[in-house]
């Protein structure tokens, strides 16, 4: 039995205590956004958070999780009706193209700007160089980064964002 | 199912809420049924196959094509609502389903004639002709830059004029009104004598009685208010808070996770498997042998051996599983082939000429090369290369009372549901594909494979089962873009004037025109030889164009050199007929500030690439310090005809050439003893961010008909480079990728030789 806390939520889960984080978020507790691409840590599609640092979930065993606080991408925004300024900088800069890779490239940001809130380029490229986008949209999200770090300060809330999903979401 | 006519369909419609199918893309006569199940919503009437507006004057557009991360479901919706005069807040999307209806006939028809026009008047009977081509071909392809440029301009753009056509001869009709009078805006028609004005929605049910034109008057480009404005991609929002749904994402109820190893060794096949220590695990459900499998047909035909799957109650379990089997596989007589022996008989296969068919032929070259001030001979090499989609080959099947339902994200739904019906030998019309987004596609998932383990796993433990290859099958069992040698020979003048160019090369695919030259030569002889091996072959990112590209692009640098001009206007002098081609050469040389001389150590390189009629230049700037090479920025410039949404077009060149990049700096898989040899990222490696340069586009509206974006981008950038390391040392690479060569010893080299 593992225990750890998710997103805000206590869970415990049973399960074999070398499996990797990554298939207990997706398969027992089905949170999906948390993706799988390499299995051995080479390109950070499975990056989540482990007490507000990247960790590359498909090589972490559960065990290793006990008693840690975990988040994910479903805990990236502060609530339902906000943004993170990281997700509303991404939009912003239409970053995404396959989406895939976004969920831990995001993560990674997100852990970046929590320890370094004006990272210079070098900053920005040694935080991300463990995510690979196939579709290469590297320039797009360090620009959203940028954006983000320099909107920290502002209303997260995002209007004409808001408006854009309800439309064509 | 007996002949439909239109007022059958019409009640039929009425009451299911179905409507009138007409133009584009279905003729008077087809059977239309299975659209008609595509409208479920209360009051909704169906206009036109890719169109449906509700009675809150909500545009849906129906598009036929995959999204895989091209954005090309916004920007073909744009084109529908440009031509609708739709208002693009009231707009949504809607993938069309797998059904035989949104057979890619108009993709199928740019394919087939490549990019032939047609004058409108004969568009309904090629339409007529290409309907039934596609339904016997089982299409519904996503790939060949094809959705903008065929599927938009031929479906998307008609669709919308007819349809708002229809809606304007209903409103004349009720207003008793010429039509001639009546103006439409933002999904409102007008008449301003009268001070009529209605809604879109009030007049759809009357409009689906209207017989639309097969040829509505299409807007000029000068009228254009959506086609040409950078919307934001409706995809977007749920792919930064992790709800956007991909296959692996599907669970179903009782569903059981499934892992695959096929023969190593390309067309070996399962001797035996001793799979006592994987059925010990706690968890492993079965252990199956998967049959053979291929397909035929003119895209995602292939051939594969037989596979080793183990079913589990979780994927870790499936893995565990899988590494605990003990197989033995007979290679079938090509365990002794490597890529040495591979190139030695590219090598040999040139030089004999084995079968050498030609691409084109204009001039005699041998009598100008006897007689030449100077002969210019080189080769050029390109590895095998995978496509290592971000997203590794998953599907989700289920079976149950007679019927299949498949999620998977695929290039082509249509396809792949024919695919699962051959392999579980449920009837096609039991098979339910339910598209899923694609985390890329690169033309991996045009191919059914990995969908056809997944049923055949479904049938054999009788449950929901999710199939997902480990990374290393998705790089070891992928159909790969093919390694290529390509020999040219060059003859010029006392002046440096390009008098002959020919050029052989071996494995031939499409598209055809991908090794021919815009350059002006009198005496031009280029063709192929055939050189077959056991490695699968697949699309990938521009097809041929990718070697191709890198090939011809690289060698007229090498003519350039020995002509002793330089590379851009030794280019620009050849296009003098071609103004198009010459436009996007200047443009990218203006913008790169190509005559500013660099530091030492630092070059510069150009290149230009027509493909899927869209042309591409690409300036590249490097800096090479003891060996190793920064790519520091990249201009390109695009002449796609008109960009439908021009930061879409932007975003796939820069996608392209990052895709490039990555294949010229470490694309390579190497076959040893019969079987790949790279297995992961880690050593079939991407290009990450601290690599990647600025990247600089300039879309030019040149007005021509519309090229295609996601593609043309990824040629360029390989010559390109390349070319700016010969710049920066001195040093021409004629293979890639880069990092197997030692560019500190090919300087020496070099020098010593010079």
């Amino acid at each position: 039995m593992a225990k750890f806390v998710i997103n805000g939520e206590a869970q415990e889960v049973d399960v074999d205590p070398s499996t990797p984080l990554l298939w207990v978020i997706r398969e027992k507790l089905g949170m999906t956004g948390t993706k799988f691409g390499c299995g051995m840590a080479q390109c950070g599609a499975c990056t989540i958070q482990i007490d507000g640092a990247a960790v590359r979930s498909c090589v972490m065993p559960v065990a290793a999780a006990e008693g840690r606080d975990i988040t994910t991408i479903e805990g990236l925004a502060p609530d339902e009706e906000t943004l993170h300024p990281l997700q509303a900088a991404w939009i912003e800069h239409q970053v995404p193209q396959c989406g895939y890779c976004q969920s831990g490239q995001l993560m990674s940001a997100a852990a970046l700007l929590a320890e370094n809130p004006n990272p210079s380029d070098e900053d920005i490229d040694r935080a991300m160089d463990g995510n690979i986008c196939r579709c290469g949209m590297y320039g797009r999200i360090k620009a959203a980064i940028k954006t983000a770090a320099n909107n920290n300060a502002k209303p997260l809330f995002h209007n004409a964002l808001r408006k854009q999903e309800v439309n064509h979401g | 199912m007996g002949k439909w006519t239109r007022r059958a369909f019409l009640t039929a419609g009425v009451v299911a809420g179905g409507g009138l199918v007409v133009g584009v893309s279905l003729r008077p006569g087809n059977v239309a049924h299975d659209i008609a199940g595509t409208i479920e919503g209360e009051g909704e009437t169906l206009v036109h196959a890719y169109v449906k507006i509700d009675a809150d004057n909500v545009v849906t557009a129906m598009v036929p094509h995959s999204e895989m991360g091209q954005g090309a479901q916004t920007a073909l919706a744009q084109m529908l609502a440009e031509e609708l005069d739709a208002d693009w807040n009231l707009v949504r999307f809607e993938e069309a389903p797998a059904i035989k209806e949104y057979g890619s006939y108009t993709a199928g028809r740019g394919y087939l004639f490549k990019g032939i026009n047609f004058p409108d008047v004969v568009v309904p009977s090629v339409d007529g002709f290409m309907m039934k081509v596609a339904e016997g071909l089982q299409m519904q392809i996503t790939g060949g830059s094809m959705s903008i440029r065929v599927t938009g301009q031929y479906g998307m753009r008609v669709a919308g004029a007819a349809t708002r056509e229809m809606l304007v001869n209903a409103a004349a009709d009720a207003w008793g009104v010429p039509a001639a009078q009546i103006s439409t805006e933002n999904s409102r028609l007008y008449h301003k004598a009268s001070n009529k004005e209605a809604t879109y929605a009030e007049f759809a049910e009357a409009a689906a009685s209207m017989t639309p034109s097969y040829t509505p008057k299409l807007k000029d480009a000068s009228e254009f208010k959506i086609i040409g404005e950078s919307k934001p991609r409706h995809d977007i929002p749920a792919k930064v808070n992790g709800t956007a749904m991909f296959a692996m994402d599907v669970k179903r109820p009782g569903m059981v996770y499934a892992t695959v190893q096929r023969s190593p060794v390309f067309g070996g096949r399962v001797v035996s498997v001793d799979d006592k220590a994987a059925r010990a695990i706690d968890g492993v459900i079965e252990v199956i042998q998967l049959p053979q499998a291929s397909r035929s047909g003119m895209v995602g035909n292939f051939s594969t051996s037989g596979s080793v799957a183990v079913v589990a109650d979780s994927y870790y379990t499936a893995q565990q599983g899988l590494k605990a089997l003990k197989i033995e596989w007979g290679g079938e007589g090509n365990e002794s082939v490597s890529s040495e022996s591979i190139f030695e008989q590219f090598d040999r296969d040139i030089t004999a000429g084995v079968d050498r068919q030609s691409d084109m032929s204009e001039g005699d070259v041998e009598m100008v090369f006897a007689s030449a001030a100077k002969n210019l001979v080189a080769d050029y090499t390109v590895p095998y290369l995978a496509h290592t989609c971000m997203e590794p080959l998953n599907a989700t099947v289920e079976i149950k009372d007679g019927k299949a339902d498949v999620w998977v994200g695929c290039q082509n739904p249509l396809g792949f549901r024919h695919a699962v019906a051959d392999a579980t030998g449920i009837d096609v019309e039991m098979v339910t594909l339910h598209n899923q987004l694609m985390g890329g596609g690169f033309g991996r998932k045009a191919i059914s494979d990995c969908t056809i383990q997944a049923a055949q796993i479904a049938k054999a433990v009788g449950k929901p089962v999710q199939l997902v290859w480990s990374r290393e099958e998705d790089v070891r069992q992928d159909f790969y873009r093919p390694a290529v040698q390509s020999r040219f020979r060059a003859a010029l003048n006392d002046a440096g004037e390009l008098l002959a160019w020919q050029n052989t090369y071996v494995d031939k695919h499409e598209p055809i025109e991908a090794p021919l030259i815009p350059y002006a030569v009198s005496s031009k002889d280029i063709g192929h030889v055939s050189s077959p091996t056991h490695v699968p072959f697949g699309a990938w990112r521009s097809v041929d164009h990718s070697q191709h590209g890198f090939f011809t692009e690289s060698f007229i640098d090498e003519v350039a050199v020995a002509a002793g001009k330089d590379a851009y206007e030794y280019r620009a002098a050849l296009l003098k007929d071609k103004p198009r081609h010459l436009a996007v050469l200047k443009k990218v040389a203006d913008e790169s500030n190509w005559q500013q001389p660099l530091g030492e150590g630092r070059g510069r390189g150009i290149s230009l690439q027509e493909s899927f009629g869209s042309i591409v230049a690409q300036v590249v700037e490097v800096t090479v310090t003891d060996g190793e090479v920064a790519v520091d920025r990249v201009v390109a410039a695009i002449d796609a005809g008109q960009a439908v949404s021009p930061d879409g077009v932007k975003a796939q060149i820069e996608s392209g050439i990052v895709y490039g990049l990555t294949a010229a700096l470490y694309g390579e898989i190497t076959i040893e003893q019969g079987a790949v040899v790279q297995s992961n990222f880690h050593d079939y490696q991407a290009v990450r961010m601290s690599e990647t340069p600025v990247i600089e586009t300039h879309v030019i509206n040149s007005g021509e008909d519309i090229g295609g974006a996601g593609e043309p981008g990824t040629p360029g950038i390989a010559p390109a480079l390349t070319n700016a390391i010969y710049d920066a040392t001195g040093t021409r690479v004629r293979g890639l990728p880069l990092n197997r060569f030692d560019l500190d010893f090919r300087i020496e080299e070099t020098e010593a030789v010079g």
